[in-house]
């Protein structure tokens, strides 16, 4: 690489840092005062991109002041929007425990997605280069688009705006207050609710302006909202949780690397070629670990003090009354005699939900009694539904055989990952999940040779006496029927008591002699274990395995599935499991906008039943009847 | 001017309050004595809107206040200085003062940064040191000067003398005089007996969520069985 295209790699890098800085410092700063951790903020950075792209359109393209106009109206389009949100959903919500917090944002992100696709279709949109900056500016032989330049500069000039108003304004102390202390601050009398307000509205116009920045370079497509949370969040974490100048160099060190790995192109490496530019996908969450497990508050983050009172005491867990029992009977009796009368639809749909319902359970072990949350869990998921089938396919080994070790792959890279995981704890650790199993996919998604890239594998077909949908019915009955009793018993077990004592009150745990972080680390694997199972048994009833069974929404999903049944009652991952998975069945076969519907469903039954589905009703039950649920 | 009858207060499950009464008189200090736990600081969080009350009355210059939010019952005019200080770190002492301002209101001393520094000479040869750098005597001192930044008529300190060096718990009772001359009235809850006494008009002694005396200052002060029943370790 030439000394000239080092420094246009870095004048690209620099240009890329503007939009990236902006999303993350309206993330950083929203959960900074609202402790919500805003899953819709990619989303508010699309709408950004597609309002500057109409608005351009209208004002005509040919227009310099059109051009900077559409830009900044794009910007305050969506802080408008913003306040909507704040006032409407998220105001009603701040009580409420913070998962369900961002899983009324995750369903913010549904809604937005279908009311751009239905306002803007599903094609790309190309937008025009701003007028009077179309030309380069020759750099050592080579051309930087004047356009680039402009950012170059926008970035700082708007980190320096921001620690401006937060540093030489009534307004910025309030801020900063309220990050630290929001009740103490509402004691000396002011106002959280426009506290919180503003800031949000705030957070929403820099994504919203830092989505309408890209109209030149990047086309407004419908993807952008997950590929962008993904980023700012990695951008927030690495720059350390509420620092904005943090952010930015954060935005600055990702952005560079992204750039370098295009720039370098391939490299040999040991005789094997190796493309750096794919390395793209997987840099910022490789950097992310790093940070996570060197500087768990980010670069220039503080460490945050553990609060004296981590608020409300979580629901007791009790065995299950003779009534649940034979509830629990009673539903599984149906389940056996059920294939006599159902048509195979039912059936495929039944063995989904078993999945899930496994899924989730695996994730609820994790997240309801071992207090950590993963944001990551579909990587399980993934690595045992490929490594079912790659055994089967690439091993030659027997079908039987290929799906009894799934959960060992599932638990190997539970077991690796989970050694870096159990280190952090609560936001952090939820990144670090998500970082690896960003890292996953990635790697599965372009390592064509052996996992088939983006392809995926077909072809990957259970034993010939489980070809009958009425047999691999049965098969999953059994599998996921006794795994989900196994994770009931781990629960009630000495082990389970220890993991929620860790998670209860970690110093407290730590000084009887528990090594809480060995007990993390075991369940982690434990999880991983059982996701695996769930993703052996998907492949093998599917066929075909692709990247998307590991990607975020996946991850996503399970997390959907637990909170809505409730994330301190043991029924509740299997009843959100069945909820969800029937729902998103049931509403894509009715209407092409089934993500705004999924979405409203969700947002609804958040308001309508904070704890969840389970929760819900047991706390309308009689003691008696609803221990154990 | 502060009044609370028959609040009851729960924790989840726990009972913390159970029929607590209280009065405070305008420019007189009250003070609610108790032991670890016996809950004092949570009368004055339910009075200040932190935690809410399951039942009872609370009123404040003839209003009801129970049910209101925080920071409308700080804007009526009544301060809260808790326990833990609870200064903001990240921020200066001018800073955090800042935090605190509200509009000067009829009938409250009125109070600016340099008129606090007269008060408080300490924190005004450190306007911009951030909060976390401070003693604990300093930061005690600071909370006090950021709730009267509010103006208030009347302020509840949460055991202002906890963990302080004798010498300052001296300085705190000279303040605590003062804010009285200033025409403050003030509601404290000490565990301190001898500091008490240095500053209270009248004292009200809870155990376990229960009141179990009021009367005078000087009263308990002659009452050695209520003492040796209540206060005494």
């Amino acid at each position: 690489m030439s000394f000239s295209a080092i420094v246009i790699q870095f004048l690209n890098g620099l240009a890329g840092t503007s939009s990236l800085f902006l999303v993350a410092a309206g993330l950083s700063l929203i959960f900074g005062v609202s402790r919500i951790v805003n899953f819709a903020h990619g989303s508010f950075y699309m709408v950004g991109i597609y309002l500057a792209y109409s608005l351009i359109e209208y004002f005509g393209r040919g227009s310099a002041l059109g051009f900077w106009g559409a830009i900044l109206l794009a910007g305050l389009g969506v802080g408008l929007i913003g306040i909507v949100v704040e006032l409407v959903l998220l105001r009603r919500i701040y009580q409420a425990p913070e998962l369900f917090q961002l899983l009324a944002t995750f369903g913010l992100v549904l809604v937005i997605k279908d009311v751009a696709l239905w306002i803007w279709g599903a094609e790309e949109l190309f937008g025009p280069r701003a007028p009077g900056l179309r030309g380069g500016i020759e750099i050592m032989g080579r051309t930087l688009p004047e356009y680039d330049a402009i950012l170059i500069v926008i970035g700082p000039v708007i980190l320096g705006l921001l620690w401006l108003l937060l540093t030489r304004t009534r307004w910025g102390t309030l801020v900063r207050a309220a990050t630290q202390d929001r009740e103490m601050v509402g004691a000396l009398g002011v106002n959280q609710a426009w506290l919180f307000t503003s800031v949000f509205a705030l957070g929403a116009f820099l994504a919203g302006l830092g989505g309408a920045l890209q109209i030149p370079r990047e086309p407004a497509n419908l993807l952008l909202d997950v590929t962008v949370i993904g980023d700012a969040f990695v951008v927030v974490v690495v720059g350390g949780m509420g620092s904005i100048p943090g952010a930015f160099l954060a935005a600055f060190i990702i952005s560079q690397i992204k750039a370098f790995c295009i720039g370098i192109g391939t490299v040999e490496v040991f005789g094997a070629s190796f493309a750096m530019s794919k390395f793209t996908l997987v840099a910022e969450f490789v950097v992310m670990a790093i940070v996570l497990v060197v500087r768990p508050w980010g670069l220039l983050g503080r460490p945050q003090a553990m609060p004296r009172h981590a608020g409300a005491a979580e629901e007791r867990i009790s065995l299950a009354s003779r009534p649940l029992s034979m509830a629990a009977f009673a539903v599984l009796a149906i389940l056996i005699v059920l294939p006599a009368t159902a048509d195979t639809y039912t059936l495929v749909l039944l063995v989904d939900i078993f999945v899930f319902a496994l899924f989730a359970a695996s994730l609820h072990l994790m997240m309801g009694p071992g207090g950590m949350v993963s944001f990551g869990h579909a990587a399980y998921f993934g690595l045992g539904a490929y490594g079912a089938g790659l055994l089967l396919l690439k091993a030659g080994l027997p079908m039987e055989l290929a799906l009894a070790l799934s959960p060992l792959v599932g638990a190997l890279g539970a077991l690796i990952f989970g050694w870096f995981v159990v280190r952090l704890s609560g936001v952090y650790l939820a990144m670090l999940t998500l970082a690896f199993a960003q890292i996953t996919w990635a790697s599965v998604y372009q390592w064509d040779e052996f996992t088939g890239g983006s392809n995926g594998i077909v072809g990957v077909w259970p034993a010939e006496w489980l070809t009958s949908k009425t047999v691999f019915y049965f098969m999953t009955l059994l599998l996921c029927g006794a795994s989900l009793w196994l994770i009931r018993r781990i629960i009630h077990a000495p082990f389970g008591y220890t993991l929620r004592a860790g998670r209860d009150s970690p110093l407290r745990a730590d000084s009887i002699g528990i090594d809480l972080r060995r007990h993390q680390w075991i369940a982690f694997t434990i999880v991983g274990a059982f996701a695996g199972l769930a993703g052996g048994i998907f492949a093998f009833s599917k066929g075909s395995i692709s990247p998307e069974g590991l990607a975020i929404p996946r991850s996503v999903d399970g997390l959907v599935m637990v909170l809505l049944g409730g994330v301190q009652t043991l029924t509740g991952p299997v009843v959100g499991a069945a909820v969800f998975t029937w729902l998103q069945d049931e509403v894509a076969r009715q209407t092409e906008y089934w993500r705004a519907l999924l979405g409203l469903t969700i947002i609804g039954l958040v308001l309508a039943f904070p704890q969840g589905i389970v929760g819900f009703v047991k706390a309308r039950l009689p003691a008696r009847l609803g221990g154990g649920l | 001017m502060l009044r609370v009858a028959g609040l009851h207060a729960y924790y989840g499950q726990a009972h913390i309050l159970s029929d607590v009464s209280l009065e405070g008189n305008a420019g007189e200090v009250v003070v609610l004595l108790g032991r670890n736990g016996a809950g004092k600081s949570t009368t004055l969080k339910s009075i200040i809107g932190l935690v809410r009350p399951a039942q009872g009355e609370i009123t404040f210059e003839g209003r009801r206040i129970d049910g209101l939010s925080a920071h409308r019952i700080a804007r009526l005019g009544l301060g809260y200085v808790p326990e833990e200080r609870r200064i903001f770190t990240d921020l200066t002492v001018m800073e955090n003062l800042e935090v605190g301002r509200q509009p000067s209101r009829a009938g409250a001393p009125a109070w600016s940064p340099d008129r606090l520094f007269r008060l408080f000479p300490n924190l005004g040869e450190m306007r911009n040191r951030p909060g976390g750098r401070m003693s604990g005597g300093e930061q005690q001192m600071l909370t006090i000067a950021r709730t009267l930044m509010g103006n208030p008529r009347c302020i509840l300190l949460d055991e202002p003398s906890e963990g302080l060096a004798p010498v300052i718990v001296e300085q705190m009772a000279a303040t605590i005089r003062e804010l009285k001359q200033e025409g403050l009235s003030v509601v404290l809850s000490e565990q301190n007996l001898h500091f008490a006494a240095s500053v209270a008009d009248r004292a009200t002694i809870i155990e376990k969520g229960r009141i179990r005396y009021t009367g005078s200052m000087a009263e308990l002060q002659a009452n050695d069985a209520i003492r040796a029943q209540y206060l005494t370790v």
